[in-house]
């Protein structure tokens, strides 16, 4: 187990090295000069030449990377050009918001999908199975920010049971901070709720035909035992994995989440930073957030070769 | 020879066959795909929406009852009536016209999208699972673009190109070439190991011939599926951009340019939000139905119960 998280560990560095070089490469592709462009048509030529210095943007491109990166590895990003502080401190300022609302989605996506996969598979092929199924399809294909808007047209604007937008954090106001979160969390975490429901809906049916849910059921255990504790229990397995990409989408997602909802997150900063032309904002945040889902992709297939021991068997 | 002809797949060595026979044998086929395709009434009922989107896109000029960048401020945010079906937004434009024209660019960027990333896709995955010397600097490449959340990516290529309706095709297809690449890699690598591969080689074919004319018809419909897919992804990822500002220029009309202007007035103009999302929510249900269903046609092991 030990040697298999160091190997992981190991094959993490060209992956990072890879997405630091397509991060650096981003700002590259623009038309023209980056300095020119981010000061817009009424900068001077010597302010130009200025900024190309302080961005380091006069070194030869590898030159450029290697300086890049080396900071990188320090958490250091340089300087955001429109807020005048360091990009770290501008990214730690907003990380709250985002790991939070992230986190709230993926609660609503194991709330929904895993009862909602169970009980189609108990009730396969009725009419309750069939409206579950309907429900995950329909959740899969209704993009996060119309659902959000048809959330706050709804709950907001026409029943006015929840605060449309903003952002207070739980140490201030606990009780606005769920108000708030809401909404928000059920937009976003509904969306994988639906893969996670077809996942467990087809992996219980599985389990369910095994030789050990028959044993399970001929010495006479409850049902609801059988079910949650023979069954549930590895039909989740399989899961795991799927729970581990949807966080990609669910980080990926809050960016657009953080705009409807203007929840002031490390996403919504990155889309305020495009027409700022702030690159090395852009930059750090992406790498960061790139950089974490590489990290939560690793610690789930850990779990995973931690739950099904058959993986770890024929690793070695 | 017999014993390698019998494991032959329809389109296989055998060059000598009667073509004419060939030709029937492959369209009665196409039409006992389409049929059993078509034998689950939602998903025909899916393909039938997929179809007619396209046609609205494709006659926007015809089927439009305005011009849909033409304002009339007199007549501005008025609900849906029969003068103008959708109500109108901010500006007095029609919004029915604005949501044909909106089809339009939504169907242009998933349909050219998924045919840039396919053949992208495709090509570099058939090099990568057939050209050793190719796999691991292909597929390393291919992993480091999936390190990022696709939204997140083609946010940081369009904050870098600009916001332009090309420049959206363009990041997009960066996005989903990598899905593509991997999966045209896996099935190569188990075609690869058959034996008319093996009898191709052996007669002396070029790795090239090999690649287009065995292994990339025999993958294809896997292919197919995940096409039908990345269609569905595309056109969310297109609208994504635009809502947030980053896409198509907000003076063109897209479903994710409508929304964007919708959410503001929300208290005043529901229909300005509640029609183009409406639009793009039943599109994708019908594309990822019509992949669904597509699946189940090709590889009847995938069945569902």
């Amino acid at each position: 187990m030990l040697t298999y998280i160091l190997r992981r560990l190991v094959m993490l560095v060209p992956v990072i090295l890879i997405v630091g070089l397509v991060v650096f490469t981003l700002v590259h592709l623009t038309p023209g000069d980056p300095a020119a462009v981010i000061l817009g048509d009424q900068a001077t030529p010597e302010d130009i030449q200025e900024l190309r210095d302080r961005l380091g943007l006069n070194d030869p491109l590898p030159v450029q990377f290697i300086n890049w990166f080396g900071g990188v590895l320090r958490l250091d990003f340089g300087d955001s050009i429109f807020l005048g502080m360091p990009v770290t401190e501008a990214l730690l300022e907003r990380v709250e918001p985002t790991v939070l609302l992230t986190l709230y989605a993926l609660v609503v996506q194991l709330a929904i999908g895993i009862p909602l996969g169970v009980i189609s598979a108990l009730r396969s092929g009725t009419i309750i199975d069939r409206l579950m199924t309907a429900l995950a399809i329909s959740g899969a294909a209704i993009p996060t920010f119309f659902l959000g808007i048809m959330l706050i047209l709804i709950f907001a604007v026409t029943l006015q049971w929840l605060p449309s937008v903003g952002y207070v954090s739980p140490t201030q106001d606990p009780w606005g901070h769920i108000q708030r979160m809401i909404m928000p969390a059920f937009a976003l975490g509904f969306s994988t709720a639906g893969l996670l429901a077809r996942l467990i809906r087809s992996s219980m049916l599985d389990v369910l035909n095994e030789d050990y849910v028959r044993t399970a059921k001929a010495k006479g255990l409850a049902h609801r035992d059988v079910v949650i504790r023979h069954a549930l229990r590895n039909a989740l397995v399989p899961a795991i994995t799927v729970v581990g990409t949807s966080v990609a989408a669910l980080l990926g997602g809050a960016v657009v989440t953080e705009t409807v909802f203007t929840i002031p997150g490390m996403g919504r900063l990155v889309v305020q930073s495009i027409s700022r032309r702030d690159y090395p904002i852009i930059q750090g945040a992406v790498m960061a957030i790139a950089v974490s889902y590489v990290l939560v992709n690793l610690l789930v297939d850990i779990l995973y070769v931690y739950a099904d021991p058959r993986v770890r068997l024929g690793d070695k | 020879m017999g014993s390698i002809a019998r494991q032959s797949p329809p389109a296989s060595l055998d060059a000598a066959a009667d073509s004419a026979s060939a030709t029937t044998t492959r369209t009665r086929r196409r039409r006992s795909w389409l049929r059993h395709l078509i034998s689950n009434p939602i998903t025909a009922l899916s393909l039938a929406f997929v179809v007619l989107a396209i046609v609205v896109g494709l006659f926007a000029p015809l089927i439009a009852t305005d011009d849909p960048n033409f304002a009339t401020p007199a007549d501005r945010l008025q609900g849906p009536s029969a003068e103008h079906l959708l109500g109108t937004d901010a500006l007095g434009r029609d919004v029915f016209s604005r949501l044909v024209y909106g089809a339009r660019i939504s169907l242009l960027i998933g349909i050219g999208v998924t045919f840039a990333a396919g053949i992208l896709g495709a090509v570099l995955g058939l090099l990568s699972g057939y050209v050793d010397r190719l796999d691991s600097p292909i597929m390393r490449t291919m992993d480091g673009l999936m390190a990022f959340p696709s939204i997140l990516l083609a946010i940081a290529i369009m904050a870098s190109l600009g916001p332009s309706t090309v420049n959206v095709f363009i990041a997009l297809t960066v996005v989903y070439t990598p899905t593509i690449a991997r999966l045209v890699r896996s099935t190569t690598l188990v075609i690869r190991q058959q034996t008319y591969i093996e009898s191709a080689r052996s007669i002396g074919l070029r790795d090239t011939e090999i690649m287009g004319k065995y292994i990339f018809p025999n993958g294809l419909s896997p292919l197919i599926v995940q096409c039908t897919f990345v269609v569905a992804l595309a056109i969310i990822s297109e609208s994504s951009l635009s809502f947030l500002g980053a896409g198509v220029p907000p003076d063109q009309p897209t479903w994710g340019n409508m929304l964007r202007d919708g959410q503001s007035l929300l208290q005043q103009a529901w229909w300005l939000a509640v029609f183009p999302g409406t639009a793009l929510f039943l599109l994708v249900l019908a594309l990822n139905i019509v992949g669904d269903g597509l699946r189940d046609v090709f590889d009847p092991r995938s069945n569902r119960r």
